[in-house]
């Protein structure tokens, strides 16, 4: 058994605690109006009253469609936004209450792989001085040959060869460019990783490739990841628990298979059907419920349940409180009022 | 049923200063009246380029089609003029483009774009085009139709833009619908309601439809008959059932590996990951364009190229040893 499959089994008995506990994280953005003098005008509410806890060596999945605030909850994890209110405890210390300078030290232990491997490194900046700057930053290394050692480690760790490492961005490919994410995120040899998209911006055939780089990163450093995306399939294959994000607010957090093979909540139930499985046959036989219209604005967001204005089974009663996420059956949690065993709502 | 389309042997390269890029490099294929044509391939395999060239819509230069023909309805499209060029376009074949964002014009309103075909090619009146303007957006699946043509493009979302670029693309009752990508730029949930929408369509109304993308699950369900690409070369051919199914040609079935599917109940493996990367068409291997990447190349698959091959009926492939793969796949997967 791996480090990382032994660190679950640990948790599963009780014997340690999450590594990451999410409570009620609310975030905001204003939206203001006037030039001269800006006066709020309403909330974007990006995040609201997201709960959740990720174990050591676990990889926790964050789907939902875009706008749904899945990127936001990555970066208010990490403090790149200061959340409205709520906890983000890391290692039973709360980040959130962290001074900056404390924050960059706590930055050791958690980083981030970012979506467009384009737009995320500099272009003035060669491949090594990339990976090597948080080298730097945290003053990792004591000689510049140590440094330079430790820069080709890291090259060599996610596949790219040392000679590289004088080469600019643009000189590489979009895969090339997602592992020379990967390497810096891995500098400060960090415990938990917040992967936002990594694969989206990939071809198909280079996709595998990267998702079973971070596999295989995963079980030789015990890394912690949440992975955000948007592709079902991709975080089915790489999630151990998968979190489903609705405008805001995550409706359903269950087990992997658990998850696919009893979708409770109906948003996950219509977000799974849509997902077009590449074999013909199944396909003709399969159920598709096709959701209609858009889902609504974050900034004015439908009373009651956030869903209910799309939603096959909603009727009154789910237009008074967005129902509070619950646990139905052993890790399995859902936030819907006409999910059996979910109980009287309370409102 | 006869060919509305017949693309033969076409040649679309680019002229740059870097050398020559062979973009597209002969390829050939019909389209029945009616029929789904699903064309899958990774990004700069010449999926665009080629359906570019029907419509003749390279940019020149530095694009120029080199060599090949074009037959729509028994016409050539590549031998014709502008002005008929023009008579074809948005008329007979319409094009549905990837970026809803972009493809509308910003500054006039959703009806003006509408009627602006209409008026051209169906020689309508205001009022004629402005009530078939109506009925289309209706037929989309657009609420309010008549309130909505005075609207402007940033006031639809991602899926109601495509929507309207679907509507677009119907107005003149065309022969047939090019949709190049129609719903990557989509959430999942709005790709199945716009999938959906023009596979009705395109059966209520006769429509041959072509569907550009690179993701296999969306051909899968909606074309009758796939068209793999890689580098500028169609690869392989067949029933989208019997392709799924029984894959010829070792990138095609690479492609089906190398994707986590939903369906699979197995706990974590590892994908079979294509090692490299899609080779640089303006420098291109000699031999086969795969056989770096494939794992069942020869000393031979270096050195000719492969000519696309009927191994059974209806089932082409480009491929030297397709008789090999299936007892060579189950080598590899045994060891």
């Amino acid at each position: 058994m791996s480090l990382a499959e032994n660190t679950i089994e640990a948790t599963r008995d009780g014997v340690e605690a999450p590594l990451l506990e999410v409570t009620n994280l609310k975030m905001y953005f204003p939206v203001t109006s006037g030039i001269v003098f800006q006066r709020k005008v309403a909330d974007v509410k990006a995040v609201d009253n997201v709960s959740f806890t990720i174990n050591k060596g676990e990889t926790l999945g964050l789907v939902g469609e875009s706008g749904c605030g899945k990127t936001t909850t990555g970066r208010c994890l990490l403090q790149l936004y200061k959340p409205t209110e709520g906890e983000v405890k890391f290692n039973g210390q709360d980040v959130t209450k962290l001074s900056n300078s404390d924050m960059r030290q706590m930055r050791r232990e958690m980083q981030v792989i970012f979506q467009d491997p384009y737009g995320s490194l500099n272009p003035r900046m060669t491949c090594g001085d990339i990976v090597g700057e948080p080298l730097k930053v945290h003053k990792l290394t004591n000689s510049k040959g140590e440094y330079r050692d430790r820069v080709s480690e890291l090259l060599t760790t996610v596949g790219l060869s040392t000679y590289m490492s004088d080469r600019y961005p643009h000189e590489f490919s979009g895969g090339q460019r997602q592992r020379i994410g990967i390497a810096r995120a891995l500098a400060v040899n960090p415990s938990f990783i917040v992967c936002d998209e990594p694969v989206s911006a990939l071809d198909v055939s280079i996709q595998a490739q990267v998702i079973n780089l971070l596999e295989d990163l995963q079980q030789e450093f015990g890394l912690t990841y949440l992975f955000i995306a948007h592709d079902l399939s991709v975080v089915k294959h790489i999630s151990d628990r998968i979190a489903v994000m609705y405008l805001g607010h995550i409706v359903e957090v269950a087990d992997r298979n658990e998850l696919y093979d009893n979708p409770l909540h109906p948003y996950t139930r219509a977000l799974l059907s849509a997902v077009p499985i590449p074999d013909p046959v199944m396909e003709a036989d399969r159920e598709r419920i096709i959701l209609t219209g858009d889902v609504p604005s974050p900034m004015s967001p439908p009373d009651g349940c956030v869903f209910h204005t799309r939603c096959p089974v909603g009727d009154d009663d789910c237009e008074i409180e967005m129902p509070e996420l619950r646990e139905v059956t052993p890790g399995h949690w859902v936030a819907c009022i006409k999910v059996e065993g979910y109980g009287d709502p309370g409102f | 049923m006869a060919a509305l389309l017949e693309v033969k042997n076409l040649k679309t390269h680019f002229f740059t200063a870097d050398g020559v890029v062979k973009a597209v490099d002969g390829i050939s294929y019909d389209v029945a009246e009616g029929e789904v044509v699903g064309i899958v391939g990774e990004s700069g395999c010449g999926k665009s380029v080629g359906a570019m060239s029907i419509m003749r819509l390279v940019a020149s230069p530095p694009g120029r089609i080199v060599e090949g023909e074009v037959l729509f309805e028994g016409e050539n499209l590549v031998e014709m003029d502008d002005k008929e060029m023009r008579e074809i376009r948005g008329n007979r074949i319409a094009m549905v483009f990837q970026e809803p964002m972009t493809s509308l014009n910003p500054v006039l309103t959703i009806g003006r774009q509408l009627t602006e075909t209409l008026e051209l090619h169906q020689n309508m009146s205001k009022n004629e085009a402005r009530d078939r303007a109506a009925e289309l957006l209706s037929m989309v699946g657009i609420p309010d139709a008549n309130q909505r043509l005075d609207d402007y493009p940033h006031q639809f979302s991602g899926g109601m833009r495509q929507r309207v670029m679907i509507a677009m693309a119907l107005s003149c009752n065309p022969k047939l619908i090019i949709a190049d990508e129609p719903t990557t730029a989509l959430d999942v949930t709005i790709q199945a309601q716009i999938l959906e929408l023009m596979q009705d369509l395109s059966e209520k109304l006769g429509t041959a439809l072509i569907i550009i993308t690179h993701n296999l699950g969306v051909v899968a369900r909606y074309a009758d008959r796939v068209l793999v690409m890689y580098a500028g070369k169609i690869i392989e051919t067949a029933s989208a059932v019997e392709l799924y199914k029984n894959p010829k040609h070792p990138y095609t079935l690479a492609l089906l590996n190398s994707v986590p599917r939903l369906d699979s109940s197995e706990g974590r493996v590892r994908l079979d990951a294509i090692d490299g990367l899609p080779p640089d068409l303006g420098n291109l291997p000699g031999g086969c364009c795969f056989a770096p990447r494939c794992r069942f190349a020869a000393e031979s698959c270096l050195e000719e190229d492969p000519r696309l091959r009927e191994i059974e009926s209806g089932h082409n492939s480009a491929c030297f040893r397709v008789e090999q793969i299936e007892e060579l796949s189950s080598v590899s997967v045994k060891t």
